[in-house]
């Protein structure tokens, strides 16, 4: 996307033979891969060329009955496995990832879209970091603060998204094995496979039959795992209007619920703030996995005191963002996950435009085939924009700015959501200061998009309840 | 002896007294080091293959100010060294020159005569180099001989003991006056040694009041200490000259020297430049490298480039 430059960088693109993609997978119950009941199946593409990759099996009820029942037979077992035993597994599969990473990381690429340089530097060392972290925890729930001998919940049925899908199959889990609870998790429909090549890791691992089960399809699927009887936890990371359709369904049963939804973190800028740095925060803040992000820094809300400053520098810094192919190792910026997300994407920048913000973009050209969009920004935005308030879940970046501290608070709390926001400045006390005010359940300081498994992570008000990763973790998987 | 000649730019007027120097200086952004580490390792995780890796040789080579700065230096190691920075590659001639040869000022004519009727600059460490200790006179004195003796570049210490305990006013009027003995004909690099100024905020502050000051170049370090070039360091004195120019117009290069070996580092170096101040810089007349080593890696990955083949150690010369 750069102008034409007398340094040009060559295509790099990491290898596709790595990856071993079968024409067509089933579902994996009880330790097998089986078709679905009914033979239904549904194609995944590749998001940067549209290409067919696999064929997938559709899971019917029947086929979610089929997992939970294998699920609840494991769980005898599992559960009874002293802690230590069970992290031995956990370990393996760890290791195993680590082995089979690079493999792993173009697989992600292939079937979401992202730059390989993000699944190989950020998701698959995490994916790793969970399993090892989780591993650790498993002899030692006694001492982990929930009371002795704290039990496992039996069932879990998990739902996870598309934008980061062997992440999320890792935060889930993780811990939900660490503990004792045997698993269904449904992946997202537009990038299944990377869950079912976990499914063949857990085959390489040894892991005993029935403890990790994996269901694909649509969203009936996912309210069929919801639904089912015999489920006795219910985690989901998603959009918020079906995790407030996934609470209704829960509501009055004896399940227990997680949900990690959507958000519109804040961003704030103080005119102290480290300027170069702060620059790069805010690219990843909302250009990481192209904006496809449940606690992107969706909203930078800078002092009006650097404004002009700032923007020209981000202006700056955006232009030489390399958008194109994810495979090839010098691209920041890789694909939209679907034609359905694009449109949606579309849509609300355009809502930008007609409620009279101002759009800006770098000189950018893009590929033919695919769906793409360019790195936008919004400037003369108000709280009363439709992009000020709606999550875009895509690379579009809304510029507010504030006068004083309490301003600065007042906007980034303005919000149905609250899952993350960021603070940059040089002054140690006015970060804390802010910090403790906002309403958010991850609040970075000078820093953005900084993940770690001892971490807890989980959102407020809209955002959803629960938290995934650290101690923390382990309380939505147990019985305390 | 000048005292702060006031420049002819955008910032002049803050080097009116030490107070409006010491308060521009501490009024620059501050630095994330974290943050500044976390983007220099991430650029240097570009991959450079295939034509884009030739063409980075190439200019790696042409940007190499080839250095030999021992107590030990005698007038053949200077020729020896004048020789092949004029012909880097004995068995190609296709090999670009490089930048210019750097030496104590006591070997510039030899130096000089040895690059006579190339583009290869000759570039002399002056002021007392390395620790920079001594009066100004005799700084001064040591610059007016290595210009006397024909150098193209000088490349100055600063006084670190005055800048770390705020003497700024001190440090630019250094700076002034040497520039001012380097006269028309040669362009002066000044040299902070970043491992002495230990913070990256301070590294920021020595990079403007030596741009404010009128240096031609900024370069990291002696080659003399624990700590040199380093990616985090230079990305950041990249940013300096890109905003000073957007500030006043003016254009100033970058020297990183010490401790850059291999081709795969210079090749870093050049993602940095590309992608921080941009490819107007990209050129030998606005970034060097003071790199001794490094040449003969580059030389190396070059044949290799060429022939499909590794060479070795003894397909390049020594010196």
């Amino acid at each position: 996307m750069a102008s034409a430059s007398a340094f040009e960088y060559a295509p790099a693109p990491e290898s596709r033979s790595v990856v071993d993609l079968a024409p067509s997978y089933g579902l994996f119950i009880d330790g097998e891969f089986t078709d679905a009941t009914g033979g239904k199946v549904f194609k995944t593409v590749s998001p940067s060329t549209e290409e067919v990759l696999s064929e997938v099996a559709e899971a019917s009820e029947e086929d979610v009955d089929r997992a939970v029942k294998a699920a609840r037979r494991a769980f005898e077992k599992w559960s009874a496995l002293p802690g230590a035993e069970r992290a031995k597994y956990l370990f393996r599969i760890a290791r195993i990832i680590q082995e089979r990473s690079r493999e792993l990381a173009v697989l992600e690429t292939l079937d979401n879209g992202k730059p390989i340089k993000e699944t190989r530097d950020a998701d698959l060392p995490l994916v790793a970091a969970h399993f090892f972290y989780y591993a650790g925890w498993a002899d030692k729930l006694d001492h982990a603060g929930f009371g002795a001998e704290p039990r496992p919940l039996g069932v879990a049925g998990q739902v996870i998204p598309w934008n980061f899908p062997l992440l999320m199959l890792a935060w889930k889990i993780a811990p939900a094995l660490a503990t004792g609870n045997t698993v269904v998790l449904k992946p997202a429909e537009t990038t299944p496979l990377s869950a079912l090549f976990f499914a063949d890791i857990c085959r390489q691992a040894g892991l005993p039959k029935g403890v990790v089960n994996i269901v694909t399809g649509d969203g009936r699927t996912g309210a069929a795992l919801v639904a089912h009887p015999d489920v006795n936890k219910v985690a989901f990371t998603g959009s918020t209007a079906v995790g407030k359709a996934i609470a209704r369904t829960v509501a009055g049963t004896r399940k227990k619920l997680t949900l990690e939804l959507g958000g519109k973190g804040a961003n704030i800028v103080f005119d102290d703030a480290p300027i170069d740095q702060a620059v790069e925060g805010i690219v990843n803040g909302i250009f990481f996995n192209q904006g496809q992000v449940c606690c992107a820094g969706s909203r930078l809300i800078v002092q009006e005191s650097i404004q002009d400053e700032l923007l020209d520098a981000l202006k700056r810094r955006l232009s030489t963002l390399r958008l194109g192919d994810p495979l090839d190792k010098n691209t920041d910026i890789g694909a939209i996950n679907s034609a359905e997300q694009l449109a949606r994407i579309t849509a609300l920048a355009d809502a930008g435009e007609a409620e009279g913000a101002e759009r800006w973009s770098p000189a950018c050209e893009l590929p033919d085939a695919g769906y793409w969009f360019a790195p936008t920004l919004f400037t003369n935005v108000t709280q009363a924009h439709t992009i000020a308030r709606e999550e875009i879940f895509g690379p579009v970046l809304s510029v507010l700015s504030f006068r004083t501290p309490d301003e600065a608070v007042a906007k980034a709390n303005n919000t149905q959501y609250g899952l993350s926001a960021g603070i940059w400045s040089e002054k140690g006390s006015r970060i804390l200061a802010v910090a403790s005010k906002l309403r958010a359940g991850v609040v970075w300081s000078n820093t953005f998009n900084k993940f770690d498994p001892t971490s807890p992570f989980g959102g407020y008000k809209e955002s959803g309840f629960g938290r995934e990763g650290g101690r923390h973790g382990l309380e939505a998987y147990l019985d305390v | 002896m000048p005292t702060t000649a006031p420049p002819a730019h955008a910032l002049a007027d803050v080097t009116a007294s030490d107070s409006t120097l010491r308060r521009f200086l501490h009024g620059l952004p501050g630095v994330d080091a974290v943050g500044l580490e976390a983007r220099a390792a991430s650029l240097g995780t570009r991959s450079i293959k295939t034509t884009a890796k030739a063409y980075a040789i190439d200019l790696a080579i042409s940007m190499v100010d080839l250095t030999t700065l021992e107590g030990a230096d005698t007038p053949g190691k200077v020729r020896a060294l004048g020789a092949k920075a004029v012909h880097p590659d004995p068995t190609d001639r296709t090999a670009p020159t490089t930048a210019a040869v750097c030496v104590y000022p006591d070997m510039v004519a030899v130096a000089k005569e040895a690059v006579a009727g190339s583009h290869v600059k000759v570039a002399s460490v002056a002021t007392a180099f390395p620790a920079g200790r001594a009066a100004l006179e005799v700084k001064l004195a040591d610059v007016r001989d290595a210009v006397a003796a024909g150098a193209d570049e000088i490349d100055m210490v600063i006084d670190r003991g005055a800048f770390l305990a705020g003497k700024y006013l001190k440090v630019y009027d250094e700076i002034v006056a040497v520039k001012e003995a380097c006269g028309t004909s040669a362009r002066l690099k000044v040299i902070f040694e970043t491992g002495e100024l230990s913070t990256y905020d301070n590294i920021r502050r020595a990079s403007w009041l030596g741009m404010i000051a009128g240096a031609d170049f900024i370069k990291t370090s002696t080659g003399k200490v624990a700590v040199n070039a380093t990616p985090a360091n230079t990305l950041l004195m990249l940013e300096a000259v890109r905003d000073f120019r957007a500030q006043t117009g003016i254009q100033v290069g970058v020297k990183p020297a010490g401790g850059i070996r291999t081709t795969k580092d210079a090749v870093k170096f050049l993602v940095l430049v590309n992608e921080t101040a941009g490819q107007d810089w990209l050129d030998n007349h606005w970034f060097r490298f003071g790199a001794s080593s490094l040449l003969n890696d580059l030389l190396m990955q070059r044949q290799k480039l060429a022939t499909g083949r590794y060479s070795g150690p003894d397909y390049v010369t020594v010196d």
